[in-house]
C-alpha cells in the first residue's frame, strides 16, 4: 500500500509486499470438500479478508498458504514461485491464530525474539528488534510478562508483533480477534489494519465477522463450498452484491416479492435499478438493504405505495431498526434516523417506499 | 513399591472435594461442627494410610536391630554406611547390583523419554484418533502379569545374549516398557495442560523444525510432567525384582534376595533404605508439582 512512512521498526519504503496466488486448490477431508477449485490473486501489500459461514472453507485455503495443510492440488504461488511443496517453516510467513498462542514458558519479550534466534540474530540484537516491535503493538513495558500475566487482547498483541519482528513475505491472521470481547476486538482490528498499512505486507486475513472484514479490509472474498462467490472492495460487496448469497450474508437484507421488467424491478410501487445478474423479466424477488426503505405515516404516502403495519422499533444510536409487517405477511425491516422512528409508533400504518439504489434481484 | 506409595496421597486427599458439595443450610455453628467432623475422619483416614505403610517398616527397622538372643545391635544398619564390613563376595554382589540398577534407571528414563514424548506429542498433532490405541497399548504392562511379559521377553533376550551380551544393562529394554503405564499418564497430563498443536503451529510458522518444535517448545512446558514420569520410573526400577530375576539378571533387588540368605538383617535394612529412597523421590515429585501450580 502507498503507507506514509511513520516511525517503526518496518515500513513500507522498506520493505515491499509481495504477490499470493492460489491457484485452483482443492482439498477435500473425507467426503467434505473444504476447498473446491478456489482461486486467490492478493496484490503486493493489499490486505484481503477471507469471510464466509463456519465450513466454507477460508480457514482451510489460509492453512494451505501457510503449508500446514497440503492441497489435493492446485498450486500455492508467493512472489512468483510456487512454494506447494514448501514445509511450513520454510515459507516465511508471519501467523497470528485465533487461539492465544504465546509459548507459555517464555516472556513476551522471548516470544517475540523468538523466530529472531531461529533466524541467527545475536542476543543484543534480538533483544532490541523484540522491544522495537512490542512498542509498535504499544506493550513494551510488558515486556517482561508471561502469557498468563497479560489479557486476551495484549496476548495477540505480542502475538501479533511475534508474527511481524520475522519480516515475513506475508501475513497471515487467522481470526485473531475471536477469543476477544467486543471493545478489545474494535481496537486491535483498527490497529491491526494501521500496522498492515504501516508495514506494507501483503495480509490475508480470515473471519466469520463481517464487520469486521468490511472494516479491515482492501478486498473481501466472501467464500462459500470451497470457493470465492465473490471478491471485492468492501462497499461493493455491501451495495452491489453478485449473487443472492452475497447480500443475505452481508448485512441485513429483505427478501420483498417485484416485478422485473428491463433493467429495472417494481417492488412495493417504486421503480428500482437492478444490478447485473438479476433476471430480465418477470415476477422476481429483489434483495432490499433496510436502509433503503423509506416508512412514512399511512395519511402522507403517494396512492401506489406499499402498505405495513409497524410490528416493531429498536434504537441502535444514531438510527434505529423498524420491524413492519406487509399486507402479505411478509416481515421487512427499515433502517431510519432515529428522529423518524420517534414519529412511529406500534401498531400504525405506514407506507413503504423504496430508494431507487440498485438492488440484485432473483427468479422466484 | 512406586503404585502403593502413589496411592497414599490422593486418598487423603479424596475426602475434600466432598464439603462443597453439600448445602450450606445450616448456621454457623452446625458448619463449624461439620468441618470439625470432617476434619476428623480425614485424620482418621491419615492415620490408617499411615499405619498400613508404616507397620511394616517399623517391623523390618525392628528385625535389622534384633539379634537371635533378643539383643539390639546396629551392625546391619553400619554396613549399609560402610560396606567395607560387609563379607567381600556379598559386598560385590551388591555393589555390582546397586551399579547396575542405577545404570538401569537412567537408561529406563532415556528410553522413555525418547519413546514417549515425540510419540504422544506426534498423535496429538498428526493422529488424534489413535490417542486411545496408544493409551491402550501403554497401559498393557499394567495388565499383563509380570511372569507372562517375561515368557514374551525370554526369546528377545536370549538372542540378544547371542549375538550380542547377556549383560543386565539389556533388561532397560524390559524396564523401558514396564514403565510405560507410569511415564503415560504423566506425560498426558502435562500434555493436555498446553495447546500443543497451536504451539507447534506457531513456532513452526516462525522458522522452527520439528526438532525445534520438541525441543525449545514442547519439553520446557512439560518439563515437570516430563520430571514426574522420569522419578516414577526411577522408583520402579530401583524396586523391580520379578522379570530381573526371571530372566536370570542381577540388579539391586535380586542382589539384596542373594544377600539375604547369608544376612538377612543387612538385607532388609538395605531395602528399607531402598523403599524410603522411593519414597523421597516421590516426594519430591509432589513437591515440584504443587509449587509449579502454586506459581502459576
Amino acid at each position: 500500500m502507498t503507507a506514509t512512512t511513520t516511525a517503526g521498526p518496518a515500513t513500507a519504503t522498506e520493505r515491499t509486499g509481495v504477490r499470493v496466488q492460489l491457484q485452483d486448490l482443492r482439498r477435500s477431508f473425507g467426503d467434505v470438500r473444504a476447498l473446491d477449485g478456489m482461486r486467490l490473486d492478493i496484490d503486493p501489500g493489499e490486505l484481503v479478508v477471507l469471510l464466509g459461514p463456519s465450513g466454507c472453507g477460508k480457514t482451510t485455503a489460509l492453512r494451505v498458504l501457510a503449508g500446514l495443510e497440503d492441497a489435493d492440488s492446485g498450486a500455492v504461488v508467493v512472489d512468483g514461485r510456487d512454494i506447494s511443496g514448501v514445509p511450513t517453516n520454510k515459507r516465511d510467513m508471519g501467523m497470528v491464530f485465533q487461539a492465544y498462542s504465546l509459548f507459555p514458558h517464555m516472556t513476551a519479550r522471548d516470544n517475540v525474539a523468538f523466530g529472531l534466534r531461529l533466524r541467527g540474530q545475536g542476543a543484543g540484537e534480538r533483544r532490541r528488534r523484540a522491544e522495537e516491535y512490542l512498542e509498535l503493538v504499544g506493550l513494551d513495558h510488558h515486556a517482561d510478562r508471561y502469557a498468563h500475566q497479560m489479557s486476551g487482547g495484549q496476548q495477540q498483541r505480542v502475538a501479533l508483533a511475534r508474527a511481524l519482528a520475522i519480516a515475513p513475505k506475508v501475513l497471515l491472521l487467522d481470526e485473531p480477534l475471536s477469543a476477544l470481547d467486543a471493545k478489545v476486538r474494535v481496537q486491535l482490528r483498527d490497529e491491526i489494519r494501521r500496522l498492515q498499512l504501516e508495514v506494507g505486507i501483503t495480509t490475508l486475513f480470515v473471519t466469520h465477522d463481517q464487520e469486521e472484514a468490511l472494516a479491515v479490509a482492501d478486498r473481501v472474498g466472501v467464500m462459500r463450498e470451497g470457493r470465492i462467490e465473490q471478491i471485492d472492495a468492501p462497499e461493493v460487496i455491501y451495495s452491489r452484491p453478485a449473487t443472492a448469497f452475497v447480500a443475505a450474508f452481508i448485512g441485513l437484507t429483505n427478501r420483498l416479492p417485484g416485478h422485473a421488467s428491463g433493467d429495472t424491478v417494481t417492488v412495493l410501487g417504486s421503480r428500482v435499478p437492478m444490478l447485473p445478474g438479476s433476471p430480465a423479466s418477470g415476477p422476481v424477488t429483489a434483495l432490499v438493504r433496510p436502509e433503503a426503505v423509506r416508512l412514512a405515516p399511512a395519511a402522507d404516502a403517494a396512492p401506489d405505495a406499499g402498505r405495513a403495519v409497524v410490528v416493531a422499533t429498536s434504537f441502535l444510536g444514531a438510527h434505529g431498526r423498524v420491524q413492519a409487517r406487509l399486507q402479505d405477511g411478509t416481515l421487512l425491516v427499515a433502517q431510519l434516523p432515529v428522529a423518524d422512528i420517534v414519529a412511529l409508533q406500534v401498531g400504525q400504518q405506514v407506507a413503504v417506499q423504496v430508494v431507487p439504489t440498485p438492488v440484485l434481484a432473483t427468479a422466484d | 513399591m512406586a503404585e502403593m506409595t502413589g496411592t497414599s496421597a490422593p486418598l487423603v486427599q479424596a475426602e475434600s472435594p466432598l464439603a462443597p458439595l453439600r448445602p450450606a443450610r445450616s448456621g454457623p455453628r452446625l458448619r463449624a461442627a461439620r468441618r470439625r467432623r470432617q476434619a476428623a475422619i480425614r485424620w482418621v483416614v491419615v492415620v490408617l494410610v499411615l499405619a498400613f505403610f508404616v507397620t511394616p517398616m517399623v517391623s523390618m527397622v525392628d528385625f535389622t536391630t534384633r539379634l537371635l538372643s533378643g539383643k539390639r545391635s546396629g551392625i546391619a544398619w553400619r554396613k549399609v554406611v560402610d560396606f567395607g564390613q560387609l563379607d567381600p563376595q556379598a559386598k560385590d554382589l551388591l555393589v555390582d547390583g546397586l551399579r547396575t540398577s542405577l545404570i538401569l534407571a537412567v537408561l529406563t528414563v532415556v528410553i522413555m523419554v525418547v519413546l514417549l514424548v515425540p510419540t504422544m506429542t506426534w498423535v496429538r498433532l498428526r493422529l488424534p484418533g489413535m490417542t486411545r490405541t496408544i493409551e491402550f497399548i501403554c497401559l498393557l504392562p499394567l495388565i499383563i502379569p509380570a511372569i507372562v511379559l517375561v515368557v514374551g521377553y525370554y526369546p528377545i533376550y536370549r538372542f540378544i545374549g547371542q549375538h550380542f551380551s547377556t549383560s543386565s544393562v539389556w533388561l532397560a529394554l524390559a524396564y523401558g516398557v514396564l514403565v510405560l503405564p507410569y511415564a503415560y499418564r504423566a506425560l498426558d497430563a502435562g500434555l493436555s495442560a498446553i495447546d500443543v498443536k497451536t504451539m507447534s503451529e506457531a513456532a513452526r510458522s516462525l522458522g522452527s523444525s520439528w526438532a525445534g518444535v520438541m525441543w525449545r517448545i514442547v519439553v520446557p512446558n512439560i518439563a515437570t510432567a516430563i520430571a514426574g514420569a522420569a522419578f516414577l520410573s526411577v522408583a520402579l526400577v530401583l524396586g523391580e525384582f520379578t522379570v530381573a530375576s526371571l530372566l536370570s539378571k542381577n540388579n539391586l533387588q535380586t542382589s539384596l534376595v542373594l544377600v539375604s540368605s547369608a544376612d538377612p538383617r543387612f538385607a532388609t535394612a538395605m531395602s528399607l533404605v531402598v523403599l524410603l529412597l522411593a519414597f523421597l523421590l516421590l516426594f519430591v515429585l509432589t513437591f515440584v508439582g504443587n509449587r509449579r501450580r502454586a506459581r502459576r
